[in-house]
């Protein structure tokens, strides 16, 4: 008995986490899977129902707006992060005085939730009192930034709070994969005849490839779960505007008594994320086996 | 003679490249100031509307300076004006907070040690497949999760209580715990386990004599990691907790929603400065730690 534990003891200690992940992650996943396959509205019934939580789902002009702001905001999140991560990294690259307090500021906003960084934007954006009355009191007097409160515009409040919040992140990734090549290559280049803006663009940038890679997963991630952000800046709005599918599915679970529905709305999401994720792990998993 | 042309044309050359080097550096730090003042311009205007007046913030701009140090609105946003009913204010819901996050950060990173500790030194047939089954879980969308969590919560009788967040904190956090731990301990020499095990030590005595003791830089990253993701919550918060258990991000975003009286921007801004302090404190004492955990965590995002 005494050496059956002893010989077990490690698989003993690994089962609560696998149990917990077990029942937690995977129960539930699979759970929510089936009850996007039944009729339930207020509180779950079991029997099935085939695709119609899916059928309504793709029909429902709120869920097909919130699509669409999903992609507009992951095109130009993605755009916006990457570009100016690494452009940062780059230059931050080039022996800089005071780099790590340059760093430490465009890194920031990664330590402060979306709630607060929200509120602030909230604040900054807002017509009456925040940037359009600053440049009016400036003396633009048909000065206008009212893009928080403008249902054509409001979405890309999202975007500029979201950016300000991630490309830090994206600038911290690329300088560790900047600072991970060896200076021969670079000083090869060098004696070779390439200039600065050379050795970037044709050697050091096309070998950041799983760099990119990275960042492209992580921030396509942290774009299809944004809620927080959404919640703190327009909670929507205005009407449905800035609705997103994380918003549409907590207001139809938690709100509107449609859990068929939300389970639903959950499980494309859970695709979503899974078409992304899948093939990263994939090659992740073949380059640790490589090694 | 040929290598004395190319030469002089060569200092030619540098010449005309020190200038514009000299340009290039000024753009460059032009840049990269340009773009610190980008990043900064949203604490500044927090901090300053923080301490201003209503009056103050209606007569002036985002960025005008305060007329003194005024800390009346953080007052307000930590203790409330002592009136009764609709009276909400921060401190009753940071140490909810508080007491949510200290025991969730525990548990998940114990947890996360010894399941790193198992994979990486007691390996066993299959362990890559447990590793991979876990680390799945750093990946779904929470929302996939939210509907049974919340009726799991109830028939527990934990639904809107701080106990019921600590499970969900350390249960979804257990992935990256788990991920940190055996990727730390993979580069630790399995040599010295094997040695130690033929001395007749067991499976706890080497955790405790061997591993623990080399493990304080990953112990920090993964507390911080695990701090600042607790902390920032606002998901799991919202959704399974409400009134006097909610936790302080949650609290916050009520304050600033609510509508009864008339905004005040500057009472709004020191509760979100009262709900970041804590995070910010953290990352800019061991920022060194922050970042290792965010670069090899950060498929959560």
């Amino acid at each position: 008995m005494f050496k059956w534990l002893e010989k077990n003891l490690p698989k003993i200690v690994m089962a609560p986490a696998v149990g917990l992940i077990g029942w937690f992650v995977y129960g539930f996943v699979l759970w929510t899977l089936y009850i996007s396959f039944t009729n339930s509205k207020i509180l779950p019934k079991y029997e099935l129902w085939g695709f119609g939580q899916y059928e309504k789902l793709w029909a429902s002009r709120k869920w097909l707006i919130s699509v669409d702001n999903l992609l507009v905001f992951t095109a130009l999140f993605l755009i916006f992060c990457i570009v100016i991560g690494i452009i940062l990294a780059i230059f931050l690259d080039q022996k800089i005085r005071a780099e790590g307090v340059l760093r430490t500021i465009y890194l920031y906003p990664m330590a402060l939730s979306f709630i607060v960084t929200g509120t602030a934007w909230k604040w900054i954006l807002n017509p009456t009192l925040g940037i359009q009355k600053m440049f009016i009191d400036w003396g633009f007097e048909n000065f206008t930034f009212d893009w928080l409160v403008n249902r054509e515009m409001a979405i890309y409040t999202i975007v500029i709070a979201g950016v300000w919040q991630s490309a830090g992140f994206v600038m911290a990734l690329f300088l560790a994969g900047l600072r991970s090549v060896e200076d021969e290559i670079i000083k090869a280049a060098k004696i070779d005849g390439a200039g600065l803006f050379t050795v970037y663009w044709r050697i050091l940038l096309p070998m950041m490839r799983p760099v990119f890679f990275t960042s492209f997963v992580i921030l396509v991630h942290i774009s299809i779960k944004s809620y927080d952000l959404i919640v703190a800046l327009t909670q929507g709005g205005p009407g449905i505007s800035t609705t997103m599918p994380a918003l549409f599915m907590t207001q139809a679970a938690f709100h509107k008594s449609q859990v068929g529905l939300s389970a639903a709305s959950a499980m494309m999401m859970f695709m979503a994320v899974a078409a992304v994720i899948i093939p990263y792990l994939y090659s992740e998993l073949r380059r640790e086996n490589a090694r | 003679m040929q290598d004395n042309l190319k030469s002089s044309s060569y200092q030619q050359l540098e010449q005309k490249s020190k200038y514009t080097n000299m340009f290039l550096r000024w753009f460059l730090y032009f840049v990269l100031i340009l773009f610190a003042s980008y990043f900064i311009f949203p604490l500044y205007v927090m901090v300053v509307t923080s301490l201003k007046t209503m009056e103050e913030i209606r007569q002036g701009t985002l960025l005008s300076w305060p007329s003194g140090l005024n800390f009346e609105s953080w007052a307000v946003a930590w203790g409330g004006r002592g009136y009764g009913a609709g009276d909400t204010f921060l401190k009753p819901y940071f140490w909810n907070s508080i007491k949510m996050v200290v025991p969730a950060v525990f548990f998940s990173t114990f947890i996360g040690a010894m399941t790193g500790y198992v994979l990486t030194k007691w390996r066993f047939k299959g362990d890559s497949w447990v590793f991979l089954f876990l680390l799945f879980g750093c990946f779904i969308p929470f929302q996939a999760i939210l509907l049974p969590m919340a009726r799991t919560l109830g028939a527990l009788g934990i639904s809107n209580s701080i106990v019921g967040l600590v499970l969900v904190h350390t249960v979804y956090g257990i992935p990256f715990t788990t991920l940190f731990f055996r990727n730390y301990y993979v580069s630790v020499p399995t040599e010295l386990v094997k040695a130690a095990r033929i001395d007749g030590a067991g499976f706890f005595k080497i955790f405790f004599k061997i591993l623990l003791p080399i493990s304080a830089p990953i112990i920090v990253v993964t507390v911080i990691w695990q701090f600042t993701q607790i902390w920032n919550d606002f998901l799991f918060g919202s959704t399974f907790s409400f009134g006097e258990a909610a936790p302080i991000q949650v609290a916050l975003n009520n304050m600033v929603l609510s509508s009864t009286s008339v905004k005040e921007y500057n009472v709004d801004m020191a509760s979100a400065i009262i709900a970041g302090v804590p995070t910010l404190i953290v990352y800019v004492l061991a920022g060194k730690y922050f970042i290792r955990g965010l670069t090899s965590g950060a498929v959560k995002g």
